[in-house]
């Protein structure tokens, strides 16, 4: 085992899979020479060569135009959309082109290309450089979408999301980058599809993605030592999403709190709520309870951005609001 | 450049089958057997005959929204193609894509697009992967003069002439983007001129003339594969038929139509034909007998072939399994 950065992880699992696969190749903004605006893809120039690290002009649709092309001829790019905010500028690239292109050949067509991207707010970016935009890339069929929430899971999902025959969107949350956390130092992947129990519990089932699953994991132990045994879920991949381990820890705890970063409107948490609610209402104890953003851009100001962002009281309460009743007369007039 | 017979009768056959294929699937929609849209390549054909009889199997196109004549200039079965316009299970895309997405991997056909100007930065993407396998493969993007006004259009030229790829873009002027006309969506002459801005090297040609357009692209085709790429290249054309079968076209001038019937690629090759062979005629006529019996053919294909089941909708999403590989929504 070695702790190593969140980019640092990203950065290995590049440069294993880039040794592994010679079709694997990188290409986007500023991503040789200047090794990408996070650091995340340093030293790979020097690595690879400029035909597999390919800095490209600013265009954006060009960008994924390029992976679709490539991937369709038996190339494994991986490009960047330096912010997730950009790929704005490219969405027929992505929705109409690299989600549909294997169905509209009845199957014949094999697209597999990553698109890295970075979201989130937290740096004062501001409101074109901040934006969580999964549930616009939840509602496409045909692309998966992955939301790492620590060193470990984001080498493993990224090699797999590089040896996967599909397009996939793979998110880094900006706030990630500097986290250190364990790795193992042998070759390992993490599936899609798999969430992850992050800690067991029987009174609540928190549903975190990306970022939030860390907030929601210190959350977890200070409802503890209130008497709140707390089950964390990072689904990890929301597309894929791994409904039975969500559908079955709710079954078992009766209560669920969702909590993401992007605005809570269309958001993901709402897809989960529902899927709740179709397969296990009669378990529920308590209605379903969404931390997450307002209906608002990404403001810019410090105490904007942080009243913005979910933070660890906002889940508190959330959990604390759901768990008030029979189980738990101690909470009856807190707060 | 001096042709062969065997090449002028291959070039008649292509345009034939194109110009032939189209008027039998306008009948079959007319007629109620094709759902969807229809979008005619009727009087480009010489566009898409001259420049893919420059290309090999493994080259690849990115084509358009009036696709069907580059599919089948490049190789694609006609069977498999009026199956899909029908919506049938045995179509090239088991009825998921129609008109609009008939694609065939195995001879570089990387899909007809329902998106204007999106093939063009796909035929880079294919470039790429030339240039890095480096078999001498080229890339082709047809679009239309009304696609040089997308983003996407802009992006790939700067895209492909930066990092120097064997792609070769083709223009097919034919005068309307959609139902406007070309000087009113078009501020300058050519799309052309719009090549040397990003330091590409740019033709433009007579594309009615199926040896002029060949005569170019065997020049342009070949400096390609030596890495001498990206290149653009104008075609003038003319699309006789509206911008899809049903469109009334009052935006065109009155005449206009008759007018284009003087141009046609397939009688100035014909005549072509019949002046410099005594016998040419016997030979056109035995192109019409084998482009008729094969689209009788395929339209008995088309008919007789057994429409999908519902529950293969959920097919082909993703590459293992159905909808997921895991459990899902």
């Amino acid at each position: 085992m070695s702790v190593i950065r969140f980019n640092k992880a990203i950065n290995m699992a590049l440069s294993e899979e880039m040794k592994r696969d010679a079709n694997v190749f990188i290409a986007g903004e500023d991503v040789a020479e200047a090794g990408g605006s996070f650091g995340v893809t340093k030293g790979l120039l020097n690595e690879f060569g400029e035909s597999r690290v390919v800095d490209t002009p600013i265009s954006e649709g060009a960008i994924i135009g390029l992976a679709v092309g490539s991937s369709l001829t038996g190339l494994k790019p991986v490009v960047e959309i330096m912010f997730m905010d950009f790929m704005a500028v490219c969405f027929d690239q992505i929705i109409n082109q690299a989600a549909k292109m294997r169905y509209m050949s009845g199957g014949k067509m094999s697209l597999p290309l990553v698109i890295r991207t970075q979201a989130g707010a937290g740096f004062n970016a501001g409101p074109q450089h901040s934006q969580s935009l999964e549930a616009l890339l939840m509602h496409i069929p045909g692309i998966k979408v992955v939301m790492p929430s620590n060193p470990y899971d984001a080498k493993g999902l990224l090699k797999t999301a590089i040896r996967d025959e599909n397009p996939v969107i793979f998110i880094e949350n900006k706030m990630l980058y500097g986290l250190k956390g364990e790795v193992p130092d042998e070759e390992y992947v993490v599936p899609f599809g798999k969430a992850n129990i992050v800690r067991k519990g029987t009174d609540v089932t928190i549903v975190a993605l990306g970022q939030m699953v860390n907030k929601a994991k210190s959350v977890t132990k200070q409802l503890e030592q209130q008497g709140i045994s707390a089950e964390l879920i990072d689904p990890r991949t929301i597309t894929p999403l791994d409904k039975d381990t969500i559908v079955n820890s709710v079954a078992k705890t009766g209560r669920l709190v969702i909590v993401h970063e992007a605005v809570k409107t269309g958001g993901v948490g709402a897809e989960i709520a529902a899927l709740v609610q179709e397969e296990v209402f009669d378990y529920l104890d308590a209605p379903i309870q969404r931390v997450a953003a307002p209906f608002t851009p990404v403001p810019y100001s410090k105490p904007l951005e942080n009243y913005f962002l979910p933070d660890e009281q906002k889940i508190i309460e959330a959990v604390k609001k759901v768990c008030i009743g029979r189980q738990f007369p101690q909470l009856v007039g807190r707060d | 450049m001096k042709f062969s017979k065997e090449e002028l009768l291959k070039f008649y056959e292509t345009m034939l089958k194109i110009r032939k294929f189209e008027e039998k699937v306008s009948d079959l929609f007319s007629d109620g057997h094709i759902p969807g849209f229809l979008h005619l390549y009727i009087g480009q054909e010489a566009v898409a005959t001259g420049v893919c009889s420059n290309l090999k199997k493994d080259d690849y196109i990115a084509s358009t929204h009036r696709g069907h004549g580059h599919c089948i200039a490049k190789g694609a079965d006609v069977n498999k193609m009026m199956a899909e316009l029908f919506g049938k299970e045995t179509g090239y895309c088991k009825g998921k894509g129609g008109s609009m997405h008939v694609a065939d991997i195995d001879i570089g056909i990387l899909g007809a697009n329902g998106i204007v100007g999106a093939g063009i930065p796909i035929a880079v993407g294919a470039g790429l992967t030339a240039k890095v396998k480096g078999q001498g493969q080229v890339a082709v993007a047809f679009f239309g003069e009304g696609a040089s006004g997308i983003g996407y259009f802009h992006e790939a030229l700067n895209m492909a002439a930066v990092l120097k790829l064997p792609v070769i873009f083709v223009c097919e002027s034919n005068n309307y983007a959609e139902f406007t006309p070309r000087e009113k969506h078009l501020p300058i002459q050519t799309v052309a001129e719009r090549g040397s801005a990003y330091g590409i090297k740019s033709y433009m040609l007579d594309g009615n003339d199926v040896l002029a357009v060949y005569e170019t692209f065997d020049e342009v085709v070949s400096r390609t594969r030596k890495g001498e790429g990206p290149f653009l290249v104008e075609c003038f054309t003319d699309r006789w038929s509206g911008h899809f079968v049903g469109d009334p076209q009052r935006y065109r001038p009155l005449g206009e139509k008759e007018e284009l019937q003087n141009k046609d690629p397939i009688i100035k090759l014909k005549v072509f034909l019949q002046q410099e062979y005594e016998n040419a005629n016997d030979e056109i006529n035995k192109i019409h007998q084998t482009v008729d019996n094969e689209l009788a053919y395929a339209e008995e294909f088309s008919k007789s072939s057994p429409l999908p089941h519902g529950e293969s909708t959920l097919e082909d999403v993703y590459a293992q399994g159905k909808q997921y590989e895991c459990n899902s929504i």
